[in-house]
């Protein structure tokens, strides 16, 4: 199983991704807590994560940064705000420069991540991201772009199915 | 399966228009205000008096909703009535979409690795 439920909301700047797993909440939640797991799902294949910190404790930081196919790094960090393995994760994000240094005139956003177990054992999560304003929403999904998360969409299938 | 949606249509607005969009929606009143004229035609006296705020600085909000194209005005009797534009909302929801298209890469990816076996795992 997978995406259940996107759920946007233009005016209030938040965007809800819910889905659904056939695995235990433990493993699930692994995929946050171990970097080496992390950085797999992360990054898209073209542009691969690498996860540099990642001390998954309230006050915590993770610092990642994302290869380009001309090699060029884009960097970014989460602030862990608050951390209630393996129920919920605050998070907020943002971008860093070549050092990993965060970048104080970008934006950031919130992000809440919740981890429900359903009665048949399956695994539900959801990742509520948060926008402060329309141009720090812009700016991020622009800054996205680049790093090829919205990846050139149409091409990304036929990536995926070679590699 | 990789069987998630294929943006097709990419934003390609004139930057102009988009600055004067998104300072338009940097503004929590002025964002109040498009959801409330979405669902129906206000006057501007009536949106004035929903605001603490004086008539003018609510007259102000509603000028640059509209030279963003995010609402249009028209004389009905003594009342200036305000409508919103639903299209230009619509520029907002296709940056939400591209982030949308971002995670659900992203969650196909999470149960590619979710479904590796245990032996796998790093710990």
């Amino acid at each position: 199983m997978t995406v259940t439920d996107v759920h946007k909301d233009p005016t209030a700047l938040t965007m809800t991704v819910a889905s659904e797993w056939n695995a235990p909440i433990a493993r699930v939640w692994q995929l946050w807590a171990d970097p080496r797991k992390l950085e797999r799902w992360w990054g898209p294949p073209t542009y691969p994560a690498t996860v540099v910190e990642h001390d998954l404790r309230p006050g915590g930081k993770v610092s990642y940064f994302m290869t380009s196919p001309d090699g060029e790094q884009y960097h970014g960090w989460w602030k862990v705000v608050a951390v209630e393995e393996p129920h919920r994760l605050d998070l907020e994000d943002g971008f860093a420069d070549t050092e990993g240094n965060p970048i104080d005139t970008m934006p950031t956003m919130q992000s809440t991540v919740t981890f429900d177990e359903l009665p048949t054992g399956a695994t539900r999560m959801l990742i509520e991201t948060r926008f402060p304003s329309v141009e720090a929403m812009d700016q991020m999904i622009q800054m996205g772009m680049e790093e090829g998360l919205t990846s050139a969409m149409g091409q990304i299938g036929a990536i995926l199915a070679t590699a | 399966m990789y069987n998630h949606m294929v943006v097709g249509e990419r934003r390609v607005p004139e930057a102009e228009r988009t600055d004067l969009l998104f300072h338009a929606l940097a503004d929590a009143t002025r964002r109040d205000i498009v959801r409330l004229v979405l669902h129906g035609e206000h006057s501007v006296s009536d949106l004035a008096r929903r605001y603490p705020m004086s008539f003018a600085a609510v007259q102000k909000h509603v000028a640059v909703l509209e030279r963003a194209d995010l609402i249009t005005k028209h004389q009905q009797g003594r009342e200036r009535m305000v409508r919103g534009r639903i299209d230009a909302v619509r520029d907002v929801n296709r940056l939400l979409d591209e982030l949308e298209a971002s995670w659900r890469d992203r969650m196909q990816r999470f149960g590619d690795v979710l479904a590796e076996p245990d032996e796998g795992e790093h710990r």
